[in-house]
């Protein structure tokens, strides 16, 4: 059986088996539409959370930044979980105690004002249809890759399979469809990296192989590595360049923005007691951790393999010639990449051999030219985010497994576009339709404007994916940054606080605006190539990158609401009693409905 | 009658305020734990840790990609165990 006959096999069964779940559970009431009937287990609950959460920038994405980084990645390991702490802290509990169905809705009646939930409606809308575009861009490469299709048949696949599940399936369907996603992505995610740190150091766990000795040569892997990544005039892989500001304060964005991001918090609506948003936390974490804790030990593993291969008799050897990469099977790989565009190469000076390097590093290019390996690293391309899907490949490990990690790409970025979708159409259909525009909307017409709400996003992210406004990663990072610098500020300072009305809509308004404005003025407005003033080489504040913005951005956004707050009326006392009862555990009944 | 009423009242509202404050210093405790991990630990107090080696690197490198995640799962299971006995504690628990 042919590669291609596999991956469709381990795709298509993976998709009966999601579709199958949502059309098992489908959604009765409005209850159980959005959080399904509140009767999920905190296991279960953390598992959902965790597929929902775990995007395309997390399985396809995070481990080829570390392999090509090292250490000064290491943001994305720490900010990616850290916000957990958070969420599990200051928010999750009170929010389950408060008992109403969504973020917002709990921002327009602790700040009793319309226009605070109004103004959080649009801040959620504009973070989630900016994490969406990056997921769905994930979703058309991905299928794309294996299906062998073209990137926008591949994303349109994409799209029917989303709107299927989530718009019939509701919040109940996702629930246990993501569930199931779990499985899939963490299987595909751990088992080749067992292959490989079996392979590279006879440890069968892959975080405690990161940290074991490489096998063949008896020195410890990330020693090694350091050794033969320097040789080539790269950086060392473990050590410290990047600038520690910017690095504190990009770790510090992600983590307040994976706090802030509706879609997450909304799971903490599902359990059943407040107790249990406790403990649901911790097991998102957990699940989220068996992933995070392997994915740099698939970032280093995959390095050492790539450079042993471009230099298969050590550096000091001959470099890897053309003849070997086209004809030896272990470098099909390459071949099959170059298809794509992401992977390159080119002998440059025609010696027959493809020269890896550091070719800006000036004493590199005169050892390689003293060499004779010309002036010029010839593997001219490769794109970080192919490193994980190709990984099994370049490993050479069986089919089945491509075929399986195949199906864990997808069921990374569908599960949390599915969950995003979800957030935006509860946001329209519940806040803005019965909230404020037809508050004498029935149930059947709630249910039917959150479905076609729904089926809205997917049509507007699905065309703005064709059209993505920069790569995915970038995308989600700056996602992060809204979320951070908008949404977080007001939960917190509406539970921990007695910031008033004036202030929490000053705050949000002043946080998103700035962060926004930010933003563009390094990617170009509305994302539009050109446009931009600055770039995030030479950022307009010191060394702040518009990624690391958010957490600058969240600053504000409690500063201007102090401020706002502390120079118009104190909150009423119905509100102070709210503020009081929030608090407390005691007496969380069922979620009310408006 | 009435007065009992107001009184219990008032020692609710006094016990409400003392679990609030054993909330928030446990809360506090916690990120100071957190960010000492993370942000200390692995990336500003990294040179000082530089010199105890884990594996081929240090604890610095150590804490950046795994310690503090495990760390974060510490705190979060510590937090809801400390909070759910408070709870009973307080009597304010949910039926």
């Amino acid at each position: 059986m042919d590669q291609f006959t596999i991956n469709l096999l381990f795709v298509g069964a993976s998709f009966a088996l999601y579709i199958g779940i949502a059309i098992w559970a489908r959604a009765g009431s409005t209850s159980e539409f959005y959080a399904a009937g509140r009767g999920v287990h905190p296991v279960t609950n953390g598992m959902a959370t965790a597929a929902d959460w775990m995007s395309a920038a997390s399985f396809i994405s995070m481990a080829g930044l570390i392999a090509f980084t090292g250490y000064d990645n290491s943001s994305f390991l720490m900010g990616w979980t850290g916000g957990y702490v958070l969420l599990a802290l200051l928010l999750a509990p009170y929010l389950r105690k408060f008992g109403k169905f969504t973020v917002s809705e709990f921002i327009g009646d602790r700040f009793y004002s319309p226009t605070a939930r109004v103004v959080a409606v649009i801040c959620l809308i504009v973070a989630s249809t900016t994490y969406v575009i990056g997921q769905m861009t994930g979703v058309g490469v991905a299928f794309g890759r294996f299906l062998e299709v073209s990137n926008t048949t591949g994303l349109l696949i994409g799209a029917c399979v989303v709107f299927a599940y989530a718009v019939f399936g509701g919040m109940k369907g996702v629930t246990y469809t993501q569930v199931a996603q779990y499985v899939v992505l963490i299987m595909a995610y751990t088992i080749p990296a067992i292959f490989i740190s079996l392979q590279l150091t006879g440890n069968p766990i892959p975080a405690l192989g990161l940290f074991g000795d490489h096998a063949s040569s008896g020195t410890p892997l990330l020693q090694t590595l350091d050794q033969i990544v320097s040789e080539l005039g790269f950086n060392e892989y473990t050590a410290h360049h990047a600038d520690t500001f910017n690095m504190v304060l990009f770790t510090l964005s992600l983590m307040i923005g994976t706090a802030g991001l509706p879609h997450v918090i909304m799971r903490f609506f599902t359990v059943p007691k407040v107790a249990d948003a406790r403990w649901s936390a911790g097991w998102a974490l957990v699940f989220i951790a068996l992933l995070y804790l392997t994915a740099p030990a698939v970032g280093a593993m995959a390095r050492l393999n790539i450079t042993e291969m471009m230099w298969p008799n050590g550096t000091s050897g001959e470099p890897v010639s053309v003849e070997m990469i086209e004809s030896d099977a272990r470098y099909d790989w390459m071949a099959t990449w170059q298809q794509t565009g992401l992977l390159g190469w080119e002998d440059k000076n025609g010696d027959g051999k493809i020269a890896y390097f550091n070719d800006k590093d000036a004493d590199t290019v005169a050892k390689a030219e003293a060499a004779g390996w010309g002036s010029e690293n010839e593997l001219t391309k490769f794109n970080r985010d192919i490193l994980v899907l190709a990984n099994p490949e370049i490993a050479n490990l069986p089919g089945w497994v491509i075929g399986l990690v195949a199906a864990g790409g997808l069921a990374a970025a569908l599960s949390t576009a599915a969950g995003l979708l979800l957030a935006i159409s509860s946001a329209v259909s519940h806040d803005l339709m019965k909230g404020q525009l037809t508050p004498n909307i029935s149930e059947k017409g709630e249910l039917l404007s959150a479905r076609i709400a729904m089926a809205v996003a997917i049509a507007v992210a699905t065309y703005l994916g064709l059209n993505p406004p920069g790569f995915a990663a970038q995308t989600v990072a700056l996602a992060f940054g809204l979320a951070a610098a908008s949404i977080f500020p007001a939960l917190m300072m509406g539970i921990f606080t007695k910031v008033n009305n004036k202030g929490a809509v000053a705050g949000m308004l002043a946080g998103l605006i700035v962060t926004l404005i930010y933003i563009f003025l390094h990617k170009g407005w509305f994302f539009i190539p050109g446009t931009n003033s600055f770039t995030d080489a030479d950022p307009l504040l010191g060394t702040i990158k518009s990624t690391s913005f958010g957490a600058i951005g969240a600053m504000i956004n409690f500063a201007v609401a102090f401020t706002v707050s502390k120079m118009t009326a104190p909150i009423p006392a119905e509100i102070e009693e709210l503020v009081e009862s929030v608090r407390v555990p005691r007496g969380a009944g069922a979620a009310v409905d408006h | 009658m009435a007065d009992q009423t107001s009184q219990s009242a008032r020692s609710a509202e006094k016990s409400d305020a003392g679990y609030w404050a054993a909330n928030v210093r446990i809360i506090l405790v916690s990120l100071v734990i957190w960010a000492v991990v993370s942000f200390g630990f692995g990336i500003l107090l990294r040179p000082a840790l530089s010199g105890i080696s884990v594996g081929g690197t240090d604890l610095g490198f150590w804490f950046a990609q795994q310690g503090s995640i495990l760390v974060f799962l510490g705190l979060i299971f510590f937090y809801a165990w400390r909070m759910n006995k408070l709870d009973r504690e307080f009597g304010v628990e949910e039926e």
